[in-house]
């Protein structure tokens, strides 16, 4: 009897979170039924999920020779990996002395992280955006890169983390002789890969999709990032050919796609860790 | 000749003071053990020894040498931690080694991959490894050195962590509760292993717990730290037969010393019952003292003639000995009793029975706590008296 009622309150469930995930992929789902349409079919009255006319290989060979695909990726890549590695570079030193030495500013660094997290990029933008133009730097990797290379949510979250590593080991370390950069480099980090790991997701994703801020200083497509490659695609070359353009936007999707994928252990791991789950 | 010595050490955190002027002298090879309750201040002592912490005020000198101002890798201490800190990314063996690569190796030297190519690093790095193993073989954990922290028993880990401050032989051995994490049958056999590696090692150390069984057993001496003051530093049969103070006679000694509060007159005469002592002092007037007087020298009895009387309210079998608990009619105080089991089998919760105490074994102390030197006079004498 209660073996019957419980398999009916997990059918129910299991409906219900299928619907969920349902309803959230369904625009992902449209976009990759839409990349295999046919212009006709695209802009027929009828809506059909599955294409009548197999168009994939069509629209992906338009999206990939109509711009420059490749430079778009690497663009991507290179931005990515950019603002990572200087948002790890620059946190860690950053959120290990704000966690584990004693200063008398302490405090107060912890007030302005705190009000970091709460400046939004869009505030900063025009600023930024006159001296990038009077240091001649728009239209490069350096005008990308630089003003997302001190991440304040990196600080926060790894100060989190770093709060958690019991002090006697940092104790240990001093005196067995390790200097306070030899701290970080060889106890901090090797024991703070979930942290990294679950920011570096955070980071990542942030930056490949982001379109504001190449939007505001980049016009030369040679530096043109995957979502405003796709802008310029949509304007210039592809016009109204959605099918193109869909099939353009899935492929730019599918690297963040397989990167989580191959994380995802990793990723639930640091999110855990690092008390994020709320 | 002291390899380690502090000079008034004073540390306060936001207006608590914590250590209120401690010295001390270890000597060479000395085993002393800092003992105390918790919140007495002998972990941070410990830690400012290791440089982990500034004193506000005093020196510390290891091996002749003013340390206060040197850095905590500078100083050539090692310690033990209670967790054991060991790095949990690496195995046993490279946590062992960690120490002697952070001191022979150079800072390019030890740089990833660049590392392996400077010249005269393989030579050092396989002396490193063959140090290791010696010092892992004496611990019997060689078979352990592939292992991760996390793949270890506390027992285990905890001998890594010895491996880890012994391989560099330090002029200081520094030890905060390492025994406290493990359970009760391994705690009692590593006492035993630590000492005699301390015995073989020759290094002095100090050695904090809040454990008294641990600091009586193992150590060559027992400081006594209670409320940022130390307030007895002496073997431990001294400390136990002989405290300086109320608290140390409190602190040590299980079951707990009887404390029995009474008057002094001015002469230096205390009365306890028929107890007479003569104190070694003089007073302008009645002050009230403190007797104490360990369970086992407190005697039960059915005679009506002890110096006081009492009846039993509880009984606590140990198995070797009994643990008495009584009330004193006169006064209406509790007094502990250790017994041995014969004698326990004739007590009875209910009884009245006479207490005794053997007189040279009862210690006078003033209000504050201090040690007031007594001459006792004879019992029987006093007896005598009262009954004439």
């Amino acid at each position: 009897m209660t073996a019957h009622s419980i398999t009916i309150g997990r059918i129910l469930r299991f409906c219900l979170l299928s619907l969920g995930a349902l309803l959230f992929l369904a625009p992902y789902i449209f976009m990759i039924s839409t990349a295999g349409k046919a212009q006709s079919e695209i802009f027929s009255s009828s809506l059909s999920l599955v294409p009548e006319q197999w168009s994939y290989v069509e629209n992906f060979v338009k999206a990939l020779s109509r711009v420059s695909m490749p430079t778009l990726l690497l663009n991507g890549v290179i931005v990515c990996a950019l603002i990572f590695l200087a948002q790890v570079v620059v946190a860690i030193p950053c959120a290990y002395s704000m966690a584990k030495l004693k200063f008398r500013a302490a405090r107060f660094m912890m007030v302005l992280v705190m009000l970091g997290l709460l400046v939004p990029i869009h505030a900063t933008a025009l600023p930024l955006y006159v001296a990038f133009d009077r240091l001649a730097v728009l239209n490069s990797y350096a005008a990308l890169v630089a003003p997302f290379s001190i991440s304040v949510f990196a600080i926060f979250l790894f100060l989190q983390f770093f709060r958690a590593i019991p002090d006697d080991l940092i104790h240990a370390a001093r005196l067995d002789g390790m200097s306070e950069v030899g701290i970080v480099a060889r106890v901090v980090v090797p024991n703070a890969w979930p942290a990294i790991t679950a920011f570096a997701i955070f980071s990542v994703v942030a930056h490949w999709n982001d379109l504001f801020w190449p939007l505001v200083v980049v016009t030369n497509q040679n530096y043109a990032t995957p979502p405003l490659g796709l802008l310029y695609f949509r304007a210039a070359e592809a016009g109204d050919d959605y099918g193109a353009l869909m099939a353009a936007t899935l492929i730019i999707t599918l690297p963040l796609i397989a990167a989580f994928l191959i994380a995802q252990k990793r990723f639930v791991e640091g999110i855990t860790m690092t008390g994020l789950k709320g | 000749m002291s390899i380690l010595s502090l000079h008034n050490i004073t540390k306060s955190f936001g207006g608590n003071a914590i250590l209120r002027g401690v010295s001390l002298e270890a000597g060479e090879g000395e085993f002393i053990a800092l003992v105390g309750p918790s919140g007495c201040g002998k972990s941070t002592l410990l830690r400012i020894v290791a440089g982990l912490d500034h004193a506000d005020s005093g020196e510390i000198v290891i091996g002749g040498r003013a340390v206060s101002a040197v850095a905590a890798a500078d100083r050539n201490v090692a310690m033990v931690f209670q967790s054991y800190a060991l790095y949990p990314h690496l195995t046993a063996g490279q946590n062992i080694a960690v120490p002697l690569a952070m001191r022979r190796l150079t800072a390019a030297q030890r740089l990833p991959f660049i590392g392996n190519l400077m010249s005269g690093q393989r030579q050092i790095r396989a002396d490193i490894q063959r140090q290791v193993r010696e010092m892992a073989t004496s611990l019997k954990i060689d078979h352990l050195l592939d292992r991760k922290p996390g793949q270890m028993s506390g027992g285990q880990r905890q001998r890594v962590a010895l491996a880890r401050a012994m391989v560099r032989r330090p002029s200081v051995f520094l030890m905060d509760e390492p025994l406290s994490n493990l359970d009760a049958n391994l705690r009692i056999h590593a006492r035993g292993e630590i000492v005699e590696l301390h015995r073989r090692a020759g290094v002095p150390t100090l050695y904090v717990t809040h454990d008294q069984s641990e600091a009586l057993s193992m150590a060559d001496r027992v400081a006594v730290m209670i409320g940022g003051n130390l307030l007895q530093l002496a073997s431990p049969q001294e400390i136990y037969d002989d405290p300086a103070h109320i608290e140390v006679a409190r602190f040590l000694g299980q079951p707990r010393i009887n404390v029995m509060e009474t008057r002094m007159d001015a002469s230096g005469t205390v009365r306890f019952g028929a107890l007479t002592l003569a104190a070694d002092c003089v007073s302008p007037r009645e002050t009230p003292v403190l007797i104490g007087v360990r369970p086992e020298f407190v005697r039960l009895g059915a005679r009506a003639d002890g110096i006081l009387r009492a009846r039993i309210e509880r009984t606590e079998f140990l198995g070797s000995e009994v643990i008495v608990h009584a009330r004193l009619d006169a006064i209406g105080e509790a007094i502990v009793a250790k017994v041995g089991p014969a004698q326990a089998a004739t007590l009875v919760v209910g009884m009245p029975v006479s207490v005794d105490i053997e007189p040279d074994r009862a210690m006078l102390f003033a209000v504050t706590g201090e040690r007031l030197r007594a001459k006792t006079v004879n019992v029987a004498s006093a007896r005598e008296k009262a009954r004439g």
